[in-house]
């Protein structure tokens, strides 16, 4: 993996004339661990995300990865460096998760697939990795709702990215699911040395799995460090407008106990 | 099927993918052959074949019923078929829309706009042939609509909902048009336009077989090196970005092989809408949506449906040659449902 850090600055990322981040700076995520963002609801977190990877059209600043600018590479050369999960996969195609794979992987050409039998083995590799090499054959809309974000996963991952990006991979999963997702996702990062950015809406999943939490509400950061750091009953009140608690469990993981929201703070 | 076999199962879908493709050349192949022996003049099938491989300067009736009636109307329903079929095919992934089909932009509608100016007011693009003027002017307003609709689009970011709203004005505007002339227009006049509406084989010639063979050919080297970024698309537009796809300008790319397709084929033999719905609809339960099979499988399903249709048309009514237009909606639609109901969801 390249080793490289991601940084961003001064990052303006606007749907039409509505700027939804603005001035936006970001300390170096470095290689190898996993970044969590979270954040009311409309906070702008998917927005950050998918300005960062450079799918809205207009956003301004820098993304650099290592010295690169990768706001400043054609979709096909970022797509080398940084590959991006969005929420859910569409249901209703008519696509094998194997046609998928090796699709993500011949979309545009890179090194890891020169050919289509090595596209396939790759393919295979990365679902034996993610353990569901017995899904290859099923069709995507027979796929439950945790099988559909563990290909999507499988999706992203297929290309190799030095960043990984990933948006709630986590919603619409029960418990076991949630459990099992963000173990893979962390794990991937640590062994593979990649800057790990995810969007969670689950505070404790976030503590639990990330190195470090990015709190935003309405396009900036208001928090930027470790769960321990950054999950206080300060910033609970200030950025989700709760009254709250944050404990540790008997086994020592941060616990948010949010015990009823602030009137009239908005 | 689901046990761990990974690469191998793979292999062995690409395998049944690849022959059903040859399964559907092959039966797209009896067709046409079919197609050329039926007609009001029975001749038998081994006659129609002798004919053909004698060559066309055989001379007699025979040959002039087979290569300069038969055979013309029987390329003309592939080459249509193929055509409609492989735009839909694309219109529809490009548009993320199992509904959308050649015509949905307002292709169909400006074609007709078109045609009702030559045929009507017998206006059209100056220094054009008289017998050629019909097809022309439809073929340069269909350009046209696309042109102004990527334009519009473009103007305010090229989203695909956007696009969709713009292309549906504009369907709107062309049919108020055309209304307008038909009610401006002379009884003659008028008879003469809905016939053209309607769709029908009987205008093949081979310069005009030879026009859209020539537009087939000049768009499927483009259609097969979009084919991975259009299977990239059905994951979704931010999906297939983060694969390294340009998804605006494979859009675009799609648009503009779409209008020249249903351009061209609409200015020849009118409006034959179903084709272009049904034909990627019946290659997706038969091959799925990887492009590499999608694509080729749409424009032989179109040409299929086209070609029995034409068979259809001649038996229907002995001796009359009802329009193609009507046929292909009348036995596509069967056709469709039991391959919807017989399927099931796509294996």
């Amino acid at each position: 993996m390249s080793g490289a850090s991601l940084s961003v600055t001064g990052l303006r990322v606007a749907y039409g004339r509505r700027a939804v981040v603005e001035g936006l700076d970001l300390a170096p995520l470095r290689p190898g661990t996993l970044t969590a963002l979270v954040g009311p609801n409309a906070a702008g977190k998917s927005t950050l995300l998918r300005g960062i990877a450079g799918l809205v059209p207009g956003t301004r600043g820098a993304v650099r990865l290592g010295e690169r600018d990768l706001l400043a590479m054609s979709i096909p050369e970022r797509a080398r460096h940084l590959a991006y999960m969005p929420q859910g996969l569409p249901g209703g195609v008519a696509l094998t998760v194997m046609e998928t794979l090796v699709g993500a992987l011949r979309a545009t050409p890179t090194a890891l697939a020169p050919n289509g039998a090595a596209a396939a083995a790759h393919a295979v590799a990365v679902l034996r990795r993610l353990g569901i090499e017995h899904l290859a054959m099923r069709t995507l809309d027979r796929l439950s709702g945790g099988q559909r974000q563990l290909v999507g996963l499988a999706q992203a991952l297929a290309r190799e990215p030095a960043v990984l990006m990933l948006d709630e991979p986590t919603s619409a999963l029960d418990l076991r699911h949630q459990m099992s997702v963000m173990a893979l996702v962390r794990e991937t990062v640590v062994s593979r040395g990649l800057v790990g950015v995810v969007v969670l809406h689950d505070l404790g999943l976030a503590a639990r799995f990330a190195d470090r939490l990015v709190a935003l509400s309405e396009g900036a950061i208001q928090a930027d460090g470790t769960p321990a750091e950054t999950l206080t009953p300060d910033l609970l009140a200030r950025v989700y407008e709760v009254e709250a608690r944050v404990e540790r469990c008997s086994q020592g993981h941060l616990l948010v106990l949010a015990d009823a929201p602030i009137r009239g703070a908005a | 099927m689901e046990v761990a076999e990974g690469a191998a199962g793979y292999r062995r879908l690409l395998l049944r993918r690849g022959a059903l493709l040859l399964a559907l050349s092959l039966g797209l192949l009896a067709a046409f052959l079919l197609d050329v022996a039926t007609g009001p003049a029975r001749l038998p099938l081994s006659t129609v074949l002798d004919t053909l491989l004698a060559g066309r300067g055989a001379g007699g009736p025979l040959s002039v019923i087979v290569w300069d009636v038969r055979l013309p109307y029987a390329t003309m329903a592939v080459l249509v078929g193929a055509a409609l079929a492989l735009a839909g095919a694309e219109m529809q992934t490009v548009l993320d829309n199992p509904l959308a089909s050649p015509f949905t932009l307002g292709v169909s509608s400006a074609a007709s706009l078109g045609a009702a100016l030559a045929i009507v007011l017998g206006r059209g693009i100056p220094f054009v042939p008289a017998d050629w003027l019909v097809p022309a002017n439809a073929f340069a307003f269909a350009l046209a609509a696309m042109l102004l609709l990527q334009f519009l689009s473009r103007l305010r970011g090229a989203g695909v909902q956007a696009l969709v709203l713009f292309g549906i004005a504009l369907v709107f505007a062309f049919n108020a048009l055309v209304a307008l002339i038909q009610f401006l227009a002379t009884e003659q006049a008028l008879q003469q336009l809905v016939f053209w509406s309607m769709g029908s084989l009987a205008r093949a010639t081979w310069d005009k077989i030879g026009i859209l063979a020539a537009a087939l050919a000049l768009a499927v080297p483009f259609s097969a090196r979009a084919a991975w970024r259009l299977t990239a698309l059905r994951l979704g537009e931010d999906r297939a970005r983060s694969f390294g796809v340009d998804t605006n300008a494979t859009r675009r790319g799609a648009l503009l092989r779409v209008s020249l397709l249903a351009g061209v084929s609409v200015a020849f033999v009118g409006t034959i809408g179903f084709v272009g719905l049904v034909g990627p609809h019946a290659a997706r339960l038969l091959v799925g949506e990887d492009h590499r099979f999608f694509l080729p499988a749409s424009a032989l399903c179109g040409a299929l449906l086209l070609s029995l249709s034409s068979v259809a048309g001649k038996l229907v009514v002995p001796g009359l040659l009802v329009p193609i237009g009507i046929v292909t909606a009348l036995i596509g639609v069967p056709v469709f449902l039991a391959l919807v109901l017989g399927r099931g969801r796509v294996a």
